[in-house]
């Protein structure tokens, strides 16, 4: 199908690839933004950095770890649904999902996977373009889904126990002395992290690009990803992590547990050691899960730490329905774009879903976060300054 | 039940998530500890103290330098993992 009837058309292909790969960057893009806060919401919260600052550094920190390694560039589709079945028109579909998703999350301020945000799309586009027998389904499984539900509880784990200690151990040294300590050495795991989320975020959208351009026959099926695609993906990412994604940095640095610079230290230092031994074992799972479950767990560590359950029940139903809603506006995309044909299809597909992403852009200005106000106390909505009605579940 | 959930990898995971991701905080903690040992004899939460680090005693600051090494170190090797093709 690599060549289908649909995609071929002389220009039109080149039209398509180029809707793909632009595509492709504007998910990376969001992917950036969306998960600035897994890195740097401690630092910023405890003000081991100034906001402006931490999003500079996690964003050049997002560049270089792009670079470091392409090793798991090309595993992220095959493992997950069968290749040869997916044509530019699946791929366009699966992105528009994991875009809306993401979007849709960061308005919400909610600190949602966006790995399972693009697997979703593009295994719900593969299911509507060929059906149920083109999915992996134990791939799926193996790979994401329950890795995704061990993860946080892993990272929970050593985060309970890294910030029971250091508050052990470091209990004779005067408050001001520790906080100030502790703070460097936050800055040095958060850093870990980003150089760490760089490298496996970017690469999952460098996987998208080849996979692309491998069912476009412009590279062979076993390329790796071209030269460009590794610098255009690492730029992408490395600018969506600088915009700051501050509605979820704040949920995580101030909603879900009130953190002081030693948890801080001890919960990027969990995320920063799980995140790079599972994907040294293969698994591409979620940064944000593993951060969340984190942050949660210094909550757990430290006596008398605030952690609210509330915030955190709202996010675990957010992960839950991020691979079916992924994959349901994936599948949907699918249906109009094939629906409708052609070129034309995935046009009208692109511009429906610039029409979603104006609106919630839109909508966000109304309740506008940003580096001025992301500290600001937490009074169980994401936007700070309106005193709204809404802190019903809270 | 091993085809859904690779338990070699698993415990790995654990074991070193725990050495690296725990250990190496609690390390960094005695390090500041130590290098703290002879500013001031407060047992915690009074706020009468100041902002110094380095408390003065040589064996201190040695056993310091040793902590913030193998911290260091553990940054490195986590970096030579990616590098090294995670």
């Amino acid at each position: 199908m690599a060549r289908g009837p649909a995609d071929t058309g002389g220009v039109g292909n080149d039209l398509l690839l180029s809707l793909v790969v632009v595509t492709a960057l504007a998910f990376d893009f969001t992917n950036g933004f969306h998960d600035t806060g897994n890195a740097m919401a401690t630092s910023i919260a405890t003000g081991a950095l100034k906001p402006r600052t931490a999003v500079a550094l996690s964003g050049a920190l997002n560049l270089v770890g792009a670079f470091l390694s392409l090793s798991v560039a090309a595993t992220i589709a095959s493992g997950l649904v069968d290749t040869k079945l997916v044509t530019l028109t699946v791929v366009f579909a699966g992105l528009a999902g994991g875009i809306t998703w993401n979007l849709l999350t960061w308005f919400l301020g909610i600190p949602s996977s966006s790995s399972h945000a693009l697997i979703g799309g593009v295994v719900g586009a593969t299911l509507a373009a060929a059906g149920g027998h083109a999915v992996k389904w134990h791939g799926l499984f193996q790979k994401v889904i329950i890795p995704a539900g061990i993860s946080p509880i892993v990272a929970g784990l050593i985060a309970t126990l890294g910030t029971y200690l250091v508050y052990r151990i470091s209990r004779g040294v005067p408050e001001r002395t520790r906080g100030h300590g502790f703070r460097l050495g936050q800055i040095g795991s958060a850093s870990m992290v980003s150089l760490a989320h760089g490298t496996n975020d970017a690469q999952k959208t460098m996987g998208v690009i080849t996979l692309a351009l491998i069912a476009n026959g412009t590279v062979g099926a076993t390329a790796s990803a071209p030269f460009w695609v590794i610098v255009s993906c690492a730029l992408a990412i490395s600018l969506g992590t600088y915009m700051g994604g501050w509605r979820v940095i704040r949920t995580l640095g101030k909603g879900l547990v009130e953190i002081e610079s030693p948890q801080g230290m001890a919960a990027e230092s969990s995320s920063a050691a799980v995140i790079l031994l599972s994907s040294h074992f293969g698994y591409s799972l979620s940064t944000t899960h593993v951060a969340t479950g984190s942050i949660l767990g210094t909550g757990l560590g430290k006596k008398g730490a605030t952690v609210r359950w509330s915030v955190a029940g709202r996010m675990a139903v957010a992960w839950l329905l991020t691979l079916p809603a992924a994959a349901g506006v994936g599948a949907a995309s699918y249906g109009i774009a094939a629906g409708i044909g052609g070129d034309a299809g995935v046009i009208v597909v692109l511009v429906l879903l610039l029409a979603v992403a104006g609106m919630i852009y839109a909508r966000s200005r109304k309740t506008a976060v940003s580096h001025t106000n992301v500290n600001a106390e937490w009074t169980g909505s994401v936007a700070p300054p309106e005193p709204e009605k809404v802190a019903v579940a809270a | 039940m091993n085809s859904w959930v690779d338990l070699h990898a698993l415990w790995q995971i654990v074991v070193i998530g725990i050495i690296a991701g725990a250990g190496l905080p609690a390390l960094f903690a005695v390090g500041l500890r130590a290098l703290n040992t002879g500013a001031t004899v407060t047992t915690g939460d009074t706020d009468t103290d100041t902002d110094q680090i380095v408390g003065g005693s040589p064996v201190g600051i040695a056993a310091a330098a040793v902590c913030f090494a193998i911290v260091l170190a553990g940054i490195g090797w986590g970096i030579y993992f990616i590098v090294a093709g995670s």
